[in-house]
């Protein structure tokens, strides 16, 4: 399927989505969707014979700091069978920065969705085990955010039990 | 449940058994058999692992942000960092989406001589982790081969781009240096050895029994299960499903290079150390071919907007020293917009996902790391296997810290 066929047939089976403009994503298919049904949207993404996306590439989030809304997750999509590849656009209000989960929908989500909320804050409803991956548990604040300053220092953390179970209690997430 | 040498029963694992007691043990972070410094948080029945928790960001150096904080050229020695195996790759992969976004294309000469250098990295790559992972299961002659195989490589990069690692060889719209006269010769050579210790190896490993038996049958995942957690490359040729993101979407010269995609069955880790001895043989092919078909003329492109000027032009003009000063100063305006580019890495497909917002300065560089999503599957790979399955499962991934943590 070319490029802009790939756009129709999207624009026709996602009611909410809304095309990016062509030449700011340079030719590449890129869509803008709400986070209300999202998941039956990516769903029908991955399961619908002309699309395919069987594989989530990538999945992470973009500050834009001053802007309304202020975040984006973004989703790669990429289907082996029919090689094409979709970008997925949401964007999420820095007041309730919560999109539903795709880990459900892609195995690949589970860490990807870990890393956008240890980096950016952004929380994924019905996530099995949302914790921070890359950062310490005690670590304050998510580092990519724009407003996140380089040299920001952290606190000390308390040293830890080094026999402790590091599978009981699981720090929960805010 | 636990299977005999060379069967290939799936090992998903069953609850264990309630009158044993589940014992929690931390593997790591610092383990001879971790290279990259990565903890599992292990359940074992017995020797069995009923469950996995792998733990990663030791090596976690904040990338991402410190792309956002100088210009484009900036970021190509951080890329180098990504996956230390194979620099050149990370170097090529970044240049490919930055230059997507400018709206350049490098001339020919460059292409492929970037098509040179990213095959000589990927045959390093490989090097590394099969001579690492054969290691860790006891065959520490067959590592030394293959890293005296790597020296002989590694030398041609050091021909190529006057560093064995932190390459930073290619620039927005080409590359640093030309291929140095006597390429051709030095790379016969060099493939020449490579080969024979591939020979060696081949016939040490391939089919030795102790090998087989710690190999065969572990670690496996069906290609559903594959390509839904992400995997790419190695890992998910090994499944039997034939996807390289230099077929699927040629870039550079691939398209005029005859090559294969070698894939195995079972997608287990004796199927990964095929695919990948396969492999480095076909980048071997690649290379000789690239070299054969190489022509004349630039290795950069001719846009003052992304390119240094030369240094004759620097202190003999003001023109050419304003120019100068314009791109180390402000950076490369880079037009606003966002691209996502793939490029095959050693473990898979490499991605960068950019937004510019039209200044100097990369707004957000988003690294897809093959390895990250590599690991993220370990979990499922091990559950129902033995405790010493680990170490060859957690080779055949060829997790590489600085980019699985970036």
């Amino acid at each position: 399927m070319t490029p802009d066929a790939l756009r129709q047939r999207l624009a026709a089976l996602l009611p909410g989505a809304k095309p990016f403009p062509a030449d700011a994503a340079r030719g590449e298919v890129v869509i803008l969707l709400g986070a209300d049904g999202l998941e039956e949207a990516l769903r029908t993404l991955r399961d619908h014979p002309e699309l395919r996306l069987e594989q989530l590439s990538d999945l992470t989030a973009v500050d834009y700091l001053g802007r309304t809304p202020r975040f984006e997750v973004v989703y790669q999509l990429h289907s082996i069978s029919l090689n094409h590849r979709v970008r997925v656009k949401v964007p999420v209000p820095e007041d309730q920065p919560v999109v539903p989960s795709a880990a459900g929908i892609w195995k690949a989500a589970n860490w990807a969705e870990r890393e956008a909320w240890d980096m950016f804050g952004i929380r994924f409803a019905g996530h099995p085990d949302l914790r921070r991956i890359l950062m310490y548990p005690e670590f304050q604040g998510h580092p990519l955010r724009k407003d996140y300053q380089v040299l920001h220092r952290q606190p000390l953390v308390p040293e830890r039990d080094p026999i402790g179970s590091p599978w009981a209690p699981r720090t929960p997430t805010r | 449940m636990a299977t005999g040498p060379g069967s290939l029963t799936p090992r998903r694992f069953v609850a264990p058994d309630p009158t044993d007691e589940v014992m929690e043990i931390q593997m790591g972070p610092s383990h001879p058999a971790s290279h990259g410094t990565i903890k599992f948080n292990l359940r074992l029945d017995g020797e069995t692992i009923v469950d996995v928790d792998v733990e990663i960001g030791y090596l976690h150096r904040g990338f991402e942000k410190m792309c956002e904080q100088g210009t484009w050229n900036h970021v190509f020695p951080y890329a180098d960092r990504l996956n230390y195996a194979s620099p050149l790759l990370n170097n090529v992969g970044f240049a490919l989406a930055v230059e997507k976004l400018a709206g350049i294309t490098p001339p020919e000469r460059c292409q492929y001589i970037r098509v040179i250098g990213g095959e000589i990295s990927r045959v390093t790559d490989h090097l590394t982790c099969l001579g690492m992972a054969s290691s860790e299961l006891g065959a520490i002659s067959a590592a030394f081969y293959m890293l005296e195989a790597r020296e002989f490589l590694y030398d041609l990069v050091e021909a190529l781009t006057g560093a064995r690692l932190t390459v930073t060889y290619c620039r927005l719209g080409g590359v640093m240096k030309d291929l140095p006269a006597d390429m051709k010769a030095r790379t016969e050579v060099a493939l020449r050895q490579v080969r024979r210790v591939l020979a060696d190896c081949d016939r040490l490993l391939s089919r030795n029994r102790i090998f087989l038996d710690r190999m065969t049958g572990i670690g496996g995942l069906s290609a559903e299960e594959a390509i839904s957690w992400g995997l790419s490359g190695p890992l998910l040729r090994a499944c039997g499903v034939a996807y390289d993101v230099r077929k699927a979407n040629p870039y550079l010269v691939y398209d005029r290079l005859d090559f294969e995609v070698p894939t195995g069955t079972t997608g287990d880790n004796y199927d990964r150390f095929m695919v990948r001895m396969a492999e480095m043989e076909q980048s071997m092919r690649i290379i000789e071919q690239a070299l054969a078909q190489i022509p004349d003329g630039p290795i950069m492109v001719n846009d003052p907007r992304f390119v240094l000027p030369p240094k004759s032009e620097v202190y003999n003009s003001i023109e050419g020293l304003m120019n100068h000063f314009k791109l180390v100063i402000e950076g490369q305006k880079v037009p606003a917009g966002e691209v996502y580019v793939a490029s095959e890495g050693g473990n898979g497909e490499l991605g960068f996902y950019l937004v510019s917002d039209g200044s100097g300065r990369p707004y957000r560089v988003r690294v897809r790391p093959p390895s990250f999503y590599g690991m993220g599957a370990v979990g499922d790979m091990l559950r129902g296997c033995m405790l010493a399955d680990i170490i060859p499962t957690f080779g055949q991934v060829n997790m590489i810290g600085g980019e699985c943590d970036h």
